[in-house]
């Protein structure tokens, strides 16, 4: 069985996960970070964009769509390049790997999050804006207090399937070199010659992931089940 | 005699929506006290009225006064003016994600920055009036209609307002639920709130009015005692809709 002990070697490889562990270690805190910071951001940037847009101030709104057609027209791989790179050229000065792909994580995600919310405040009967309205509430207060926690139950598993595919896109900072889990896999396969890293980088984001992708069924069941 | 200073006084209300005239200058003058209640055949605009009382719909011209505040001048504070109108809806809008108790303390702390506590025995007692207050945890999908309503009721009176706007509040509600509402409305009355109701119920305005208004096609056609306006209506459209509706 020739084969699978070059499967072993290649794919497998126990010696090799133990020596670059620390490297993949180093990575998935990276990850980490980078997902502990951009999925609020992008989450409550959107439900600011969402509340403005629902004041429907027209001029305001259309720009508000400009900015989010925009921002979901341009693939985050063409964005983040674009950040790196050119606010540097603008600014005429360096910029930290990981502000930069937290700006453009944020440009992209708050224009998904932002469209989510703003079809959660959409579902809400508007008798519930008027009932909070009559009792002398103001429109912010209303929101915060009656239409977004409606709102955001009601797009629930919208919310969770957009952190799923954020978490997911943040592998694309490795392109810009920002040490993160996929970089560093990919940094640590250069030294040894074989995929295990990459094989166990693919683990790390299943095990990562794997209980939000079931959070996520499970919010899709109890929506189709209370409706 | 000293004029007594009306609690609603809207004067000369129009309203349009795009081309559609749904009010054409309609005057109303409610007194302390005072049961108003307004008939007449849908779109015939007595809900819009009704709501430009509050603002909720806001007069394409006209002057709203509040206890004899103009609240339609520039600068005002509607939110201020809001806490001393209540208002019931056809279809409750309580807010589903909070209890009875979360549903009428809410404006109280955020509005009147009442703290918790004072808040929320504040809102005991408005349920208590409204003989709801074994309900105060549950949550409207656990009320009945008739329920829900009262609670809407308790939500509005908890702001202690100087007048109660009633948007059709039993015109959601299954037959056997109606006299509960009205109930808690009688006793609302009672106690001397001045309230303001459109509403199909013909025995209750009979009952409990004080004046009842009868609009069609955005004008007051005919205001009077209910005695003179149900007995004994002057105009033939008041006839023809008193007619329809007792035909059925």
């Amino acid at each position: 069985m020739v084969e699978w002990e070059v499967i072993r070697f290649s794919f497998f490889n126990l010696e090799t996960l133990q020596e670059i562990w620390p490297m993949l270690w180093r990575g998935w805190l990276m990850t980490v970070q980078l997902c502990v910071a951009v999925v609020p951001l992008g989450f409550f940037a959107g439900t600011i964009l969402a509340t403005i847009y629902s004041l429907r101030i027209k001029s305001v709104n259309a720009a508000l769509i400009v900015y989010v057609d925009f921002f979901r027209s341009v693939p985050p791989l063409v964005l983040l390049i674009y950040v790196t790179y050119g606010i540097p050229l603008l600014l005429g000065a360096d910029i930290d790997a990981f502000v930069a792909v937290l700006f453009a994580f944020t440009l992209n995600s708050s224009s998904y999050f932002g469209e989510i919310v703003r079809a959660g405040i959409e579902s809400i009967p508007k008798g519930q804006m008027e009932a909070a309205r009559s009792t002398g509430l103001t429109t912010l207060q209303a929101m915060r207090y009656v239409i977004l926690p409606q709102a955001l139950k009601n797009v629930a598993p919208d919310l969770t399937s957009n952190t799923i595919e954020l978490i997911k896109a943040t592998s694309i900072a490795s392109v810009v070199a920002l040490p993160e889990l996929l970089r560093m896999g990919r940094v640590a396969q250069g030294l040894v010659y074989n995929a295990t890293p990459l094989i166990a980088v693919a683990v790390i984001y299943l095990i990562m992931l794997w209980p939000m992708v079931r959070l996520l069924s499970r919010l899709e069941r109890r929506m189709m089940s209370s409706r | 005699m000293a004029r007594v200073e009306p609690v609603v006084e809207a004067l000369a209300i129009h309203k349009s929506f795009g081309d559609l005239e749904v009010l054409k200058g309609v005057n109303l003058t409610v007194a302390p006290q005072e049961l108003v209640f307004i008939i007449g055949p849908s779109g015939s605009g007595k809900s819009t009225l009704l709501r430009c009382c509050n603002l909720l719909e806001e007069p394409s011209s006209g002057v709203v006064k509040i206890t004899g505040e103009d609240i339609t001048a520039a600068g005002v504070d509607i939110n201020q003016v809001r806490q001393r109108i209540g208002m019931v809806f056809q279809s409750f809008n309580l807010y589903p994600h909070m209890s009875a108790l979360g549903n009428v303390s809410l404006a109280l702390r955020k509005v009147k920055k009442q703290p918790r506590a004072q808040a929320e025995a504040k809102a005991q007692e408005a349920l208590e009036r409204v003989g709801l207050a074994h309900k105060a945890d549950a949550y409207p999908t656990e009320l009945s209609g008739g329920q829900q309503q009262r609670v809407a009721i308790a939500r509005a009176i908890a702001m202690e307002p100087d007048v109660m706007l009633f948007d059709e509040p039993t015109s959601a509600l299954d037959p056997e639920l109606v006299g509960s509402v009205l109930e808690v409305m009688r006793e609302l009355r009672k106690s001397g709130m001045t309230m303001v109701v459109v509403s199909h119920e013909m025995r209750f305005a009979r009952d409990a009015a004080d004046r009842v208004l009868f609009m069609d096609a955005g004008m007051v056609v005919e205001e009077g005692p209910p005695d003179e306006v149900f007995g004994a209506p002057k105009h033939e459209r008041t006839k023809a809709f008193l007619a329809s509706v007792n035909g059925h």
